[in-house]
């Protein structure tokens, strides 16, 4: 296996999201995280939708597919089925995933296609200008809705378990570290892994996750999950978060007499969906959000069970060829 | 005058089952099919479904028939009326009134011709007491009274018992037209073989309506159909779908590529869907998506990855296509599209037949997006045609438009089998490892760019819907760059001419009048024109198969004709095309829009007052 460094997966056009962007910091940590996966350059393929984060295809020297408004995973699923030796990347955004393509996402979802899915959340349409996204916050006011949004919007984590997501993970687009090492994981994942990041539009909705990312607080605003540990977090890692009844709660290791072993452990491997989705919709002031992989279950794939059904088939059939087919059932001479 | 006499020969026959959605027509139709089939005759046949699943029983908008030509001489379309009609309910005798031939018969289910039934479908009085139904020979069997009877020891429940009756109805024709009842039997007994009492109850009914048709002294006599002179063969019925899904499959056997079809169900081009979903074993992966845009779009992901990517559908969800479409042709990848269509607008027809879909094939998308579109004209030519379509598509890496139509693609007649052998060579156009590749760099004749398959080593590009630069393939806003490509796209399918036949005429090369058809009107255009020739007239056909392009004597063809009529199920898109590419010359027209083919009958009458 030739070594493959960050270049090599750089292509060689010009970057084009605006200066402070926070979709930079990911296409970064996605070339550092792609050598660690032990595969191909050209096993790779990048397919996008449309929205700012479906550029991100151009900018990856793989095999690219930035294809229409909202169909990214339907694409993506039959290449898959196509050549399931791939490692199919599908990079989308809130309007995109969510909006036009919301029956493609959930149904990619379900059928548990055995696809990679970075879902770029900035609560907003970039690319048209600033119009609220179906994550944007209620009531914010945008040019398509000067007077305040009635909607309310959706929460993909809750979306994504309701359509009965095998691998669900959150990061913010400020930790790079976090960003490589959950690519690496849902690139192992057998099923689709379904990445929300948290990213930044600097130009129409900027520090709209100041609250999780703000430098000085982000210790006491992120809980960083790790399959088996702890929910451990804080400046001081004093804070845990513990099941009270059929709610969390936030409590002080060392207080009240609240002892480590009371904190709850991340079990990422649960099937039940549960506190997974407990998890995903916890937000700051009251509770930190919830970063890392949050659910990560074994499901069979929709592509591997496509595929045995054909090798079953193929192996047991008696007819091999269109020949034989049509030359079965009810044929006369003349 | 009954099972002694001699039968009369006849050269052809039209016989139409009719019967209330789940009096099984369907059946007794398609076994009636493969039985005159296997005796050689020439055939031709056509369902009609009701639009509604579980449309009220017993009511017009219940009626399902299925309507057989079959002959000792060349058969081309199911036939205008029936000689013989089988009306199992009142509705059925109703609905299809207008299409028996005079001095025909019509063998009706009299115990469904109760006070209720008849009220359901609309009579107030019995046509059968009212004379109304004195031009023709009317046969009332006992058909649901005498079924019961001879199940009446069986095992069976009273429901299957009463959904056997159409094998009565199947026994008396059999009999009427001298048929052998073994291959019936066989694949009753094939069908059922894991319910024994069925099957033996299914053959019993049959052979009861076959006695019944015996001894009763009401057919003055039974009838033959002697076998046609067919090329000769080996021939089995086919039906479009079929033929179109058979001949996607030949196409990837012989091309080296794996089919892939992304689809979703929707009347009247599901079926393709469900037959290639049969073949697993051959390799074919069909998917079933979520929407029909799922569906083209997952079809072109797997072109993308190295397959032949195609999907299937009909009018509406041909509309929902077009966005995906456009991206196969700005990215230049195979893909077929196979658009049986129905009557529309919007949900329109969706059982009825009409070819209305033109202008959307040709034109319905955003931008300058030419396509390749391809028609099939009979069902068992949709074979070549689907495989035509594929090999189009993958040497010259575009999209092509197959349209075909719910009569052709529920229609079946005789086809003589082809074998992989017998198709042309398919030659993908793919870039190899090791080459300097630019995904936008053309064949200098045919203008086709080169695919690289995701997998291969040192061939990484990115594709998309944003312009292309010409040759590298990078995203280019360049305005002459876009102009550039916009007329490549369109040069490129212009030249596809260069490889297609040229466009052939039945009849003189001077008749005083030319008649222009296209796609699935075929059959009875033909037989028509056929006719009228015979008849002395100076007339001629021309179908068109390839749509765009033309073929390219096209011009100098029409050129010829002093008058030209075009047929069509629309209202004139096709002339309206041809007006468009052909400047100066006048284009009559014949049209029809009522969700059904033409029948020979009008198309002749038509020509007759042309031509006076
Ligand atoms: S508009 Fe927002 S999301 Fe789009 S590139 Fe600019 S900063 Fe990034």
């Amino acid at each position: 296996m030739e070594n493959l460094t960050k270049k090599d997966f750089t292509s060689d056009q010009e970057i084009r999201w605006c200066p402070g962007c926070g979709d930079y910091a990911i296409l970064n940590s996605m070339q550092k995280a792609l050598p660690n996966l032990g595969r191909k350059k050209e096993e790779f393929v990048f397919i996008s939708g449309i929205g700012c984060s479906s550029r991100f295809p151009y900018y990856m020297n793989t095999y690219g597919f930035h294809s229409i408004h909202g169909r990214a995973p339907a694409f993506a699923t039959g290449i898959k089925l196509a050549n399931p030796n791939l490692s199919v990347w599908q990079i989308t955004g809130d309007g995109d995933a969510l909006a036009i393509g919301g029956n493609h996402f959930i149904h990619a979802l379900r059928r548990n296609i055995d696809i990679n899915i970075l879902l770029f959340n900035n609560e907003i349409y970039g690319l048209t200008k600033g119009q609220f996204s179906p994550t944007s916050q209620k009531g914010i006011k945008t040019k398509s809705n000067p007077h305040g949004t009635t909607d309310t919007p959706f929460s993909p984590s809750d979306l994504a378990i309701g359509s009965q997501s095998s691998f669900f993970a959150r990061v913010v687009d400020t930790n790079p570290r976090l960003m490589q090492s959950i690519f690496v994981e849902a690139e192992q994942h057998r099923g689709t892994s379904l990445i929300e990041i948290l990213q930044n539009c600097v130009i129409f909705n900027d520090k709209t996750f100041d609250a999780i990312t703000g430098k000085d607080f982000k210790k006491d605003a992120q809980l960083i999950l790790e399959d088996g540990k702890p929910m451990i977090f804080g400046s001081e890692m004093n804070k845990g978060i513990t099941l009270n009844g059929l709610k969390l709660e936030v409590v002080t290791i060392g207080e009240n007499g609240v002892k480590e072993e009371d904190v709850l452990v991340h079990d990422a491997k649960e099937e039940d969906p549960t506190l997974h989705s407990m998890l995903a919709r916890m937000q700051p002031p009251e509770f930190p959000a919830a970063l890392g992989i949050i659910r990560s279950v074994k499901r069979k794939t929709f592509d591997s069970g496509v595929l045995s059904q054909i090798e079953h088939e193929k192996e047991n059939s008696k007819f091999k060829t269109i020949d034989e087919i049509i030359n079965s059932g009810d044929t006369w001479e003349v | 005058m009954k099972k002694n006499t001699e039968p009369i020969d006849l050269e052809k026959v039209v016989i139409k089952f009719a019967g209330d959605s789940g009096d099984g027509m369907q059946f007794s139709g398609n076994q009636f099919t493969n039985t005159s089939a296997l005796l050689g005759n020439d055939l031709s046949t056509f369902p009609d479904y009701p639009a509604e699943i579980r449309a009220p029983q017993g009511t017009i908008a219940g009626v399902s028939g299925f309507q057989i030509h079959i002959g000792s001489i060349h058969i081309n379309t199911p036939g205008d009326i029936a000689d013989v009609l089988v009306a199992m309910n009142p509705a059925a005798l109703k609905s299809n009134r207008k299409s028996i031939k005079k001095g025909g018969i019509i063998i009706v289910n009299i115990d469904s011709f109760t006070k209720k039934d008849l009220e359901k479908a609309g009579y107030d009085n019995s046509p059968l007491s009212d004379n109304s139904l004195d031009e023709f020979q009317v046969i009332e069997a006992p058909i649901s009274k005498l079924t019961r009877e001879s199940l009446k020891d069986s095992k069976l429940s009273s429901k299957s018992i009463s959904q056997s009756k159409n094998m009565f109805a199947l026994g008396i024709v059999y009999w009427m037209f001298n048929r052998p009842m073994t291959p019936t039997e066989n694949f009753i007994n094939k069908k059922f073989s894991e319910k024994s009492e069925i099957a033996k109850g299914n053959i019993k009914v049959l052979h009861t309506g076959y006695n019944f048709a015996n001894t009763i002294e009401a057919f003055s006599s039974s009838y033959t159909v002697k076998s046609a002179k067919l090329e000769k063969g080996r021939y089995r019925n086919v039906m479009g779908n079929q033929a179109i899904a058979w001949g996607f499959i030949a196409a990837s056997e012989k091309s080296g590529k794996e089919l892939f079809l992304g689809s979703y169900p929707i009347t009247p081009a599901s079926d393709i869907l469900h037959e290639l979903a049969k073949y697993k074993n051959l390799g074919v992966k069909t998917f079933q998506a979520e929407d029909e845009i799922a569906g083209i779009c997952s079809a072109i992901g797997a072109s993308f990855a190295g397959n032949l990517g195609i999907t299937t559908t009909s009018g509406p969800g041909f509309s929902l296509k077009g966005e995906a479409l456009g991206l196969a042709i700005m990215t230049e990848l195979p893909l077929v599209v196979v658009d049986v269509q129905r009557g529309g607008p919007s949900t329109g027809l969706p059982t009825k037949t009409e070819q209305s879909d033109l202008m959307q094939a040709l034109y319905g998308r955003n931008g300058e997006s030419p396509a390749v579109v391809i028609a099939c004209s009979t069902p068992s030519n949709c074979f070549d045609w689907s495989f035509m379509a594929s090999k189009i598509t993958l040497e010259y890496n575009t999209p092509v438009i197959l349209l075909s139509d719910g009569y052709l693609g529920n229609g079946s007649e005789p086809w003589k089998i082809k074998t992989i052998k017998d198709m042309p060579d398919i030659t993908p156009l793919i870039a190899k490892e090791g080459e300097n590749y630019q995904p936008y760099l053309r064949d200098k004749k045919t203008l086709a760019r080169k695919l690289a398959i995701p997998g291969t080593k040192g061939l990484e590009h990115r594709l998309g819907g944003l312009e292309k630069e010409d040759i590298s393939g990078n995203v280019s806003y360049d305005s002459e760059n876009h102009e550039k490509m916009c007329n490549i796209r369109s040069e490129k399918i212009k030249k596809i001419s260069e490889i297609i036949p040229i466009q052939e005429v039945y009849g003189k090369t001077n008749a005083d009048l030319l008649v222009i058809g296209w796609g699935g009107t075929y059959g009875s255009l033909y037989s028509s024109v056929d006719n009228l020739i015979n008849e002395g007239k100076s007339i001629a056909l021309t179908q068109f198969n390839y749509i765009h392009p033309l073929p390219k004597n096209t011009l100098e063809l029409l050129n010829r004709y002093k008058k030209i009529v075009v047929c069509e199920l629309n209202s004139g898109q096709f002339a309206n095309y041809l007006r468009m590419n052909f400047q100066g010359i006048i284009f009559e027209q014949y049209n029809k829009l009522q969700g059904l083919p033409f029948t020979t009958l009008e198309l002749e009458s038509h020509f007759k007052t042309l031509l006076d």
